[in-house]
């Protein structure tokens, strides 16, 4: 295929992802900050909520505080934040229009019409929390359509691969990225000492990756944050963990390799980022810093994408 | 102006044969449930996103073409005519540009004046001597057509370059089945679904010589923000071909290669919906970020194909188009069935003299214009735009041919204040491959929306309809 189609499916599905992700960020921190003062303390939540979104610094060039409506609104619709669910949706219908030939008629309906509703329903942004509550979902349910048909109707060849490869890179990124902002929360066993704060932000993190009803399945355990940690990077049965994401990786790049007889840097590197996962256990994990490894992480997969683009995207 | 034909109720009032079901169902269905359809239609067309873009409006970037849900309808016989002229004129297109991009035997023929060639800005130079594999340079031609009475077909324009709009024949049929499954069952339709594989058969049909057995074809787009952007993914996907901009595009020793995910692939027949100008930054526009370079130097070594060929636009020219009647008369040694509209050409004195005279009851254009800009509709227009126009025409005479105000004909259309005749034309798409030209049964009808308008043309309130070519 065409390495410009390539790109596009593969950009279309991270922006859809991402503004997926932001749209949880937004609801999970909506719920930590309805609590009263007492069980959340003094942080102040949308300050991290920019940070796990990556967009602090740009923040702060357009908005002098990190108010609720400030962060609401930038996140959300704004036009100077590339990230923006908005410009999200619509750089996900403009990628969706260049590569219309290799996207059914089910998964352009999805992307067309979220970008009518975008702005016939959503173009004046929300008044009220009910109104966002009803936005971050219709943002929740593009994603799900999206990613569906995808699942549902696309030919198993390389175009679904390249979409599925863009997906999985994004979720990997937009997981580390709460797990890189909230680390200091997530402690080893023995040095735990939790207090209610540190409950909700726990909630909040897997609310964060609609992964809270998941945990309790897993672990059959109250919160623990080792737990969580383990969760999310290691368990490779949650959809967005690192691990699982890393799986997809691997199993979609050799599905590309095999189609096209030959590997190269990109199936090796995935390989070797999934086999450290493999290997990892959390106690280790712990000993060498959360933080150092997540950024790692974060670094490594930054590198994938940039080693798929070369070898196959121009 | 004359009062203009009715397709439906012919001169006198009559219900013309085509029409008898249309105009029953009519008279069965309440106006309310024509409105409901039409508002359904809108919707479907927006869901599927088929938009056309208007230049320099920021407002509406992607806008909607209105779409009528009246169907207009064509005989059997009516067809037959328009289909054997149609052919005939295509025919004589592609003899003409052979002719002058090598023994130019119709210049020597005194039939059409050299400077009308040679400073012709359309006219390429660089197609001379250049062969295109079986001669063919036009092979996908729309031909704009109009009625003035039950009897003619008068040629108003012929779209030798880039035409579009056939995306819209298809999507109105299809759409039009959605709507009105039960119309569809009370007449026979001849069907047009079959348009992209004649065209793919047509294209593959003119692949260069070193090209492999199973040639590759892609259709090349300016891209995304272009007017006709979704047509160009349209057919593309409709084909089963790649939808190439020019930086997918490389040339290397004069082969033309796309950019795949799996290195470098070659092309051998290109669709292209690029005007020359931005094809290869190279040889025309060096300004072109659209283009190929090197695609020409690939073109002349004859590796690639391009359809339509570099230069057609010197047949569709409007000021060739006055000619028209001698060249298939020239080429062909037969009498053209299709007819011309009776075209001053300001270039001549007389000519000029009498459209000076005559501005008010004229239409004139730029013999460079299109999509209906920059034209005088004299019965329209107020008097200090008749005498500014006067102005131009004078600086500039061989810019322009004028050509009386036709009384197009009418069809039904949904107006505000329920059924009223709008004038319409027809655009009916001409394929030509190594052996066979070809026409699917329809084409484009493009209806003028305002009451007694006669500009159909969609970047000035023109809506569309469907077209029915009755099988018997």
């Amino acid at each position: 295929m065409l390495s410009r189609t390539a790109e596009n499916l593969y950009w279309l599905a991270r922006y859809v992802e991402r503004a997926e992700y932001i749209a949880r960020t937004i609801d999970a921190t909506l719920r930590v900050t309805a609590l009263p003062a007492a069980y959340i303390g003094k942080t102040n939540e949308w300050e991290s909520a920019l940070l796990t979104a990556g967009v602090s610094a740009s923040f702060y060039e357009a908005y002098p505080e990190a108010t609720e409506q400030n962060v609401v609104e930038y996140l959300a619709f704004s036009s100077s934040n590339p990230s923006s669910i908005k410009n999200c949706i619509e750089a996900a219908r403009l990628n969706s229009r260049s590569v219309r030939t290799a996207l059914t008629s089910e998964m352009w309906d999805t992307i067309n019409s979220a970008w009518i509703e975008l702005q016939e329903v959503w173009g004046k942004g929300t008044s009220s929390r009910e109104e966002l509550a009803r936005f971050l979902r219709f943002v929740q349910e593009t994603s799900l359509r999206f990613d569906g048909s995808a699942y549902r109707t696309m030919l198993r060849n390389d175009a679904y691969w390249f979409s599925r490869l863009g997906l999985h890179l994004e979720r990997a990124d937009n997981t580390a990225r709460i797990l890189d902002v909230k680390y200091h929360v997530l402690l080893p066993e023995e040095e735990h000492v939790g207090g209610p704060l540190d409950y909700y932000q726990w909630t909040s993190i897997l609310r964060s990756v609609s992964a809270l009803t998941a945990y309790h399945w897993v672990y059959r355990e109250t919160l623990k944050p080792w737990l969580i940690a383990d969760l999310l990077i290691l368990n490779d049965t949650l959809p967005r963990s690192l691990a699982s994401c890393y799986s997809n990786l691997v199993r979609n790049l050799d599905q590309i390799g095999v189609a096209y007889g030959r590997q190269g840097a990109a199936q090796r590197h995935a390989r070797g980022v999934r086999n450290r996962l493999e290997h990892s256990h959390m106690d280790d994990i712990f000993q060498h810093g959360v933080h150092e490894f997540i950024q790692e992480f974060i670094a490594d997969n930054a590198r994938l994408g940039e080693i798929i683009t070369k070898q196959y995207l121009i | 102006m004359a009062v203009a034909f009715d397709e439906m109720n012919g001169p006198g009032g009559d219900l013309r044969p085509a029409y008898r079901e249309l105009s029953r169902w009519l008279k069965e269905t309440p106006p309310d449930a024509l409105e409901y359809r039409r508002q359904e239609a809108e919707l479907l067309f927006r869901r599927i996103g088929i938009t056309f873009a208007v230049y320099g409006d920021a407002e509406a970037q992607e806008r909607l073409i209105p779409f009528d849900v009246i169907p207009r309808i064509m005989s059997a016989k009516e067809w037959a005519v328009l289909e054997k002229g149609l052919k005939q004129r295509v025919r004589a297109l592609n003899m003409f540009l052979r002719d002058i991009y090598h023994g130019r035997d119709i210049l020597r023929a005194n039939i059409i004046p050299d400077d009308l060639i040679f400073q012709n800005p359309v006219f390429r130079p660089e197609m001379n001597g250049q062969s295109v594999p079986h001669d063919v340079y036009v092979h996908i031609a729309g031909i704009d057509i109009v009625r003035v009475d039950a009897d003619n077909f008068i040629v108003l324009e012929d779209n030798a370059r880039t035409p579009s709009g056939v995306s819209y024949m298809l999507e109105n049929r299809e759409i039009m089945m959605r709507l009105f499954p039960d119309l569809f069952a009370r007449h026979r339709v001849a069907p047009v679904e079959r348009y992209p594989d004649e065209l793919l058969s047509a294209l593959r049909s003119v692949a260069p010589l070193s090209a492999s057995a199973e040639p590759t074809v892609a259709l090349m787009t300016p891209g995304v923000y272009n007017s006709a952007y979704y047509e160009h993914s349209f057919l593309a996907d409709k084909l089963g071909i790649e939808l190439v901009e020019g930086r997918d595009l490389i040339v290397k020793n004069d082969e033309v290669f796309m950019r795949t995910t799996e290195g470098l692939k070659r092309v051998d027949v290109i669709y292209r919906r690029v005007d020359d100008d931005f094809l290869d930054p190279l040889t025309f526009r060096p300004d072109s970020a659209l283009g190929v370079p090197g695609l020409m130097s690939a073109y002349a070594a004859g590796n690639i194909t391009l359809a339509n060929a570099v230069g057609t636009g010197i047949a569709d020219d409007k000021a060739i188009y006055s000619y028209m009647p001698e060249v298939v008369k020239f080429y062909l040694g037969e009498e053209p069935i299709l007819k011309n509209v009776p075209t001053w050409r300001c270039r001549e004195p007389k000519d000029l003299a009498y459209v000076l005279d005559n501005l008010s009851e004229l239409v004139v254009k730029e013999v460079h214009g299109s999509g209906g800009y920059g034209m005088l509709i004299g019965p329209a227009a107020t008097k200090a735009t008749i005498e500014a126009f006067r102005d131009k025409l004078k600086r500039e005479p061989e810019g322009f041919i004028a050509q009386p105000t036709l009384a197009l004909s009418t069809c039904p259309t949904c107006t505000a204040s329920g059924l009223a005749p709008r004038h319409v034309d027809l655009r009916p798409f001409v394929l030509t491959g190594s052996k066979h030209v070809t026409i699917v049964p329809g084409g484009l009808t493009r209806v003028a929306l305002k009451e007694g308008s006669l500009v159909v043309n969609s970047s000035q309130g023109g809506g569309t309809k469907d077209t029915w070519i009755l099988d018997e």
